[in-house]
């Protein structure tokens, strides 16, 4: 909290709900998320170099209800923020300004997002099969 | 990026935004690499698993995907603490403290990388 009572512009309560500006939190919100996903990266990378057993632990832990939401989850992360990271770059180059086609690209987005996310769910499924 | 260097509020800003994007670019191939490994690794066991990322150009993509990861990581935490924490206290200890651990999990994991891709 500010030392002062400063005037402060007014914040998210009196907004009306936009797929710009829920992109934008959202885009924030995957990049934390997935932040802490590196975490299991790092720690599935120690275990690899450290031994079978610890490997066991990160595959236990993997499978678990917990684990397999929390993958979920960041699958879905990555792809959102994937997708409007490079929706991102191409703005900064300029482009997809205009209002209609900034609207748009919010949906392809979004939308392209849960499609990635069910192809990686597809190919779990369909190894699973095969295996 | 040439005339906004060294110049005013673009001290150390510019570098900032262009390193986020830079590693933002790399990302968006390096993040589909990681998705594929991940798939290829969900039904190995331990030794198949040791062997995938020991091969060089997994280990050399592994390398500069968590180089990359990390990095990013910390600028775009940075930007979220500048963003939400207000008091200078908290902030400073908040962005000195993902800085460590950035820079911890990168060393760790990219020795672990080194380290598997060595047998060792």
């Amino acid at each position: 909290m500010p030392a002062s009572a400063r005037p402060l512009s007014p914040h998210l309560s009196v907004y009306r709900w936009e797929i710009q500006m829920v992109t934008s939190i959202v885009h924030r919100a995957t990049g934390i998320f997935l932040s802490l996903g590196m975490l299991l990266v790092a720690w599935a990378l120690l275990a690899l170099a450290s031994g079978p057993a610890a490997f066991a632990g990160v595959a236990a832990f993997c499978a678990s209800w917990i684990g397999l939401i929390l993958l979920l989850g960041w699958t879905w992360s990555l792809a959102f923020h994937l997708l409007n990271g490079i929706r991102h770059l191409l703005q900064d180059l300029g482009l997809g300004y205009a209002p209609a086609t900034f609207v748009r690209n919010g949906w392809l987005v979004t939308i392209g997002s849960v499609v990635l996310t069910a192809l990686v769910v597809a190919c779990v499924f369909a190894q699973r099969g095969a295996a | 990026m040439k005339t906004a260097v060294g110049l005013g509020s673009a001290k150390s800003g510019t570098r900032h935004f262009m390193a986020e994007r830079v590693t933002a670019l790399a990302l968006t191939a390096l993040g589909l690499w990681i998705v594929w490994i991940a798939l290829e690794m969900l039904h190995m066991d331990y030794a198949a698993a040791r062997a995938l990322i020991a091969r060089p150009y997994n280990a050399v993509l592994m390398i500069a995907f968590l180089i990359a990861s990390f990095w990013h990581v910390q600028l775009g935490l940075q930007v979220v603490i500048e963003d939400y924490v207000h008091a200078r206290g908290l902030e400073l200890a908040a962005q000195i403290a993902v800085k460590f651990v950035c820079f911890l999990g990168a060393a760790a994991s990219v020795l672990a990388v080194v380290r598997i891709a060595l047998g060792s």
